[in-house]
């Protein structure tokens, strides 16, 4: 078994008298990719401003790759650490490669490697104009720019592809994907559940300072037991048939060669099994599982793990 | 390279790109040089080293500037970082928190050196040129006050350091220096003043002399005022200064700890806040 890279074991935290996190317990384990889910102010920033050591929890222990992030082993650690914060602000007069310089030279980068980087986000063109001038889209690439530097360990994302446009989106889940080949452990906070869904290994939910649901998607939609649609197409005009044979299915809509109708996750097999009985009437069948945004607002909703 | 110098660096560099270093060197230059060039008509007939005439001027010209400079340098270097977000950025690197603020305040010392030393240098250098000859004592007199001028503008370096960490907003810090500009440069003297006038059987000497220690500015004022002869003879502070005891170590060491203590504290503080 791995060590967890990133830890929570009984976190929480208060801001002014306002619980912001109670009894967060999650692990990351090296090379998993985790996203953190939830509305704004359901604790996600601070969860990763805990795991930069940037705070204190109140109660419990926070680990960032096995020490203490607010503690005095921390800085070796963050040098193998990338993070986007979800507003990225830059000094305004410097240009865009001054500012990956500076922070590469932080971080004891080779300088060298950096025009390269700016090309890999897009920037090529903008490096020697003023952060100033750029768009917020631009803004962000370059803060995914400093993320990126030095190949690190631990990458936390807070809202990574806002402002990012399709083609960059993929580059980005691209850059991701190496990186985690190469061992990267990876923690990211999105509101985009769709385009996740295929880029993560796990998913936590959060909802008013509370983790309320934490697995892969397989795991979740079986804890959800949220029932899942299929359509059949079959030959023009024996629907109405088919949806006789389906028994137990709860037949949603019929019409001359499509059978709509969902069932319980368990059925489902039982259900596909005896569809393909019915041979060459059949035509197509769709599949569609519950997205992680239905998970979502189920779980929301008051629907917890057992 | 230690974080700290990478931080004072990219400080220096973001003033030379936001032309702050330029603005604060013509600004001193320009106050200076009309400075010396008006104060060397009456010189001429008193006979007095148009130098230390330079130094008297450009002393007064400090107690008003300098403050003014360093607090607007520094009074949003840390709540106005932190409200932009970079330092939540800066934080996520491998850096110590007091390399951040050491880091920031070299930056900022570095930038104030500069500027005082070419605006007042160019001053100095004329009002030498203007001479036939300046004795080295005139010159020691300039370079003390060059050096006590950069202490000076430190010290309100530290105190605006101290105003960014103790606030919650940038607004907030930026009214709080005004304010302590206001209070140590005009109104503690004349506060001072009215004290001697109404109250002087409670003030004996000894209690005067440890509240003009008390600000930076009357510190800054004794050290150079009274620290050579020749220019206390024309400053007009001959008088006082026969009552005063301090030597100019100690003064100097006051003015150092201007700088030292509220940077100091500004440090504890920054280190507790939570960003």
């Amino acid at each position: 078994m791995t060590a967890a890279t990133l830890r929570f074991e009984g976190v929480g935290k208060t801001y002014d008298g306002s619980t912001a996190l109670e009894n967060i317990t999650l692990d990351v384990n090296e090379g998993s990719a985790v996203a953190l889910v939830g509305h704004n102010g359901a604790g996600k920033t601070t969860m990763m401003k805990l795991l930069l050591g940037l705070i204190r929890p109140d109660s419990g222990t926070v680990r960032t790759l096995g020490v203490d992030p607010a503690g005095p082993d921390a800085p070796d650690t963050k040098r193998s650490l990338g993070f986007l914060p979800e507003t990225v602000a830059f000094q305004q007069a410097m240009t865009g490669l001054d500012v990956l310089n500076f922070y590469a030279r932080l971080k004891k980068e080779d300088l060298n490697k950096n025009p390269e980087l700016m090309e890999k986000v897009g920037l090529a063109a903008a490096a020697k104009q003023r952060v100033k001038t750029y768009s917020k889209g631009m803004r962000q690439r370059l803060g995914l720019a400093q993320a990126f530097l030095g190949a690190p360990k631990v990458l936390l994302l807070d809202e990574p592809t806002t402002g990012l446009d399709p083609a960059l989106r993929r580059d980005f889940y691209d850059t991701l994907l190496s990186l985690k080949h190469d061992g990267a452990t990876v923690l990211l906070s999105s509101h985009a559940l769709s385009e996740l869904e295929q880029q993560i290994d796990k998913v936590a939910i959060m909802n008013e300072g509370h983790l309320i649901a934490y697995g892969t998607m397989p795991e979740l939609r079986k804890a959800a037991n949220i029932s899942v649609r299929i359509r059949l197409h079959t030959r023009h005009g024996i629907a109405a048939d088919i949806a006789n044979h389906l028994g137990e299915a709860n037949i949603s809509k019929v019409n001359g060669h499509t059978v709509d109708f969902s069932c319980a996750p368990e059925d489902k097999m039982i259900l596909i099994r005896r569809v393909s009985d019915l041979g060459i009437d059949i035509e197509d069948i769709e599949i569609e599982l519950p997205t992680l945004d239905q998970l979502y607002s189920h779980f929301r909703n008051g629907g917890r793990l057992p | 390279m230690n974080a700290m110098w990478i931080i004072a660096g990219q400080e220096i560099r973001d003033g030379f790109r936001n032309r702050w270093i330029i603005a604060l060197t013509l600004v001193l230059a320009g106050f200076a040089l009309s400075l010396t060039l008006l104060g060397s008509a009456p010189g001429g007939t008193v006979g007095a080293s148009p130098l230390l005439v330079t130094v008297v001027s450009l002393s007064s010209l400090t107690i008003f500037l300098l403050p003014l400079i360093g607090l607007m340098l520094s009074y949003d270097s840390i709540i106005g970082e932190v409200e932009r977000g970079t330092m939540l950025l800066l934080l996520s690197y491998p850096v110590a928190r007091w390399q951040v603020m050491a880091g920031k305040f070299l930056g900022h010392m570095a930038i104030l050196t500069f500027a005082t030393t070419i605006g007042y240098g160019i001053a100095g250098g004329v009002a030498a040129y203007s001479s036939k000859g300046v004795d080295a004592e005139a010159w020691m007199a300039f370079a003390s006050m060059t050096g006590s001028s950069i202490v000076l503008g430190s010290a309100f370096l530290a105190i605006g350091y101290l105003i960014s960490t103790c606030v919650r907003e940038r607004a907030t810090a930026g009214g709080i220096a005004i304010g302590i500009w206001l209070l140590f440069v005009l109104i503690y003297d004349m506060a001072l003043l009215g004290l001697l006038v109404g109250q002087a059987d409670f003030i004996n000497a000894g209690v005067f002399q440890l509240l003009l220690l008390a600000n930076p500015a009357d510190a800054y004022r004794l050290f150079n005022l009274g620290g050579f002869d020749n220019v206390a003879v024309l400053s007009g502070t001959i008088g006082m200064m026969a009552d005063v005891k301090f030597s100019s170590w100690a003064l100097a060491g006051v003015q150092l700890a201007w700088v030292v203590v509220p940077l100091g504290i500004a440090g504890l503080l920054f280190k507790k806040m939570e960003i």
